[in-house]
């Protein structure tokens, strides 16, 4: 008994009996999925691509489930949900601002899409903030602590070793943090 | 500090990504709803065209579409190069450009659709007239029940298809009075047609062309009246020396 209370009920542990059901039924536990990620991801975007983080965020979902009805039930089972999630979207973020380098921007006179109404007042401040980071150190700080992934499921996402994401995730920080002494 | 001020900036995305999702996985289809000369329509749609059509004012749209197609409906705007698409497709009655997603439908459905498709605005056909022009002459009754069962009214013309014997006939969008006003917003006065079948008129010719049509071809409507003779049936103008025409192909 005492065992069985010591086992902590990770959210590990519920996004593997996720994963479990997407692999019976992909388009019975589709929804599910999106419920469950659609606020950390769109969170993420939303600092990483601050214009275009509800198109971005839509199609990393699209992409998750053609993914997801391309592969084989056994593969499904395996996948940890939390850092797959973010390769999908953040290689649709890479994509997406290669493109549109490649691209003639049109001159905008007003902000395509405004802040959204329940945004904390200082929103755009942050995206100030997180604009003076180079972007892995950016990559690092938004995923480890708007989104909430461990430095294991970074490393994963990011393809990057344990160490080499903390060392950005920590020198992320403190640069913003001189950022902020600044401000004041 | 910083980390918990970070912390802070989770938050959740409009409700329009999820629903945009669902739509472009195509696991459900999404509605909005559109001004017609019946009233609101709600258009039902998905990635691959739009499907279907219905009165607003219809209680369990959302219920029966999931029955009928198998994916449920929400709200959502539809892809906005459709948006002026739809809007023509209603005014027009007539698809154009817009893509429609018949998929459930057999290939005899759509083939009859596509026949009604191409009737052109301000005109009516019999029944029996899309039985033959789908090399099906004793159709009709098939024919019919094709127009009750219309997923996409409006944009797909069934109001243009009448009955046999010229009156208006029934109509699957909310009843023959919306025939009525949809043929009467494009130019056809049903009181006219239903004068001509209750003189047992089939179709008119002319005797200058000796050409003869259905009553609402607009060659039929060109000719003047000392010049317009009414036919019971084809084998009448026919026999009076009379071709059929080309353009309406009675």
């Amino acid at each position: 008994m005492g065992f069985f209370q010591s086992m902590p009920s990770t959210v590990a542990t519920v996004t593997d009996e996720l994963a479990r059901r997407l692999s019976r039924d992909v388009d019975g536990a589709f929804e599910e999925f999106v419920t469950a990620f659609r606020s950390p991801v769109y969170s993420g975007l939303r600092r990483l691509h601050p214009s275009d983080a509800e198109d971005l965020t839509q199609e990393a979902f699209i992409r998750a489930y053609r993914a997801l009805i391309s592969y084989p039930p056994e593969r499904i089972e395996t996948i940890d949900l939390r850092p797959w999630v973010w390769t999908i979207a953040l290689n649709l973020g890479r994509n997406h601002v290669r493109d549109r380098s490649r691209r003639p921007q049109p001159v905008e006179l007003h902000d395509r899409h405004p802040a959204p109404e329940d945004e904390p007042a200082d929103g755009r401040a942050w995206d100030q903030r997180f604009a003076a980071l180079p972007p892995r150190q950016r990559q690092a700080v938004v995923l480890r602590h708007v989104v909430g992934l461990t430095y294991e499921e970074l490393a994963l996402a990011l393809e990057r070793p344990v160490g080499t994401v903390k060392n950005d995730v920590h020198r992320g920080i403190a640069r913003l943090r001189t950022i902020i002494e600044e401000e004041a | 500090m910083i980390e918990e001020s970070l912390a802070d900036l989770a938050t959740e995305p409009p409700a329009s990504v999820t629903s945009g999702t669902l739509l472009g996985t195509g696991l459900v289809d999404g509605a909005s709803v559109w001004e017609s000369p019946v009233g609101d329509v709600v258009v039902a749609f998905n990635p691959s065209g739009v499907v279907s059509v219905d009165l607003a004012s219809t209680p369990g749209i959302e219920a029966a579409h999931e029955v009928r197609f198998g994916r449920r409906l929400v709200e959502a705007r539809a892809p906005k190069a459709w948006a002026s698409r739809i809007d023509r497709a209603i005014e027009q009655g007539q698809p154009g450009d817009l893509p429609l997603d018949l998929r459930t439908l057999t290939g005899f459905q759509r083939e009859i659709l596509g026949i009604t498709a191409a009737i052109p605005r301000g005109e009516v056909r019999p029944y029996g007239w899309l039985a033959r022009a789908a090399a099906n002459p004793g159709a009709v009754r098939a024919v019919g029940s094709v127009m009750a069962k219309n997923p996409v009214p409006l944009v797909v013309p069934c109001h243009r298809v009448v009955r046999s014997d010229g009156t208006v006939g029934a109509y699957s969008l909310g009843g023959a009075d919306n025939k009525r006003t949809l043929l009467d917003h494009e130019g056809v006065d049903p009181a006219e047609l239903e004068a001509l079948a209750r003189a047992g008129t089939r179709f008119i010719g002319s005797d200058t062309t000796g050409i003869y049509c259905l009553p609402t071809c607009r060659h039929a409507r060109r000719i003047s009246a000392g010049h317009r003779i009414a036919f019971a049936s084809d084998a009448d103008a026919v026999a009076a020396g009379y071709r059929p025409c080309q353009v309406c192909t009675p």
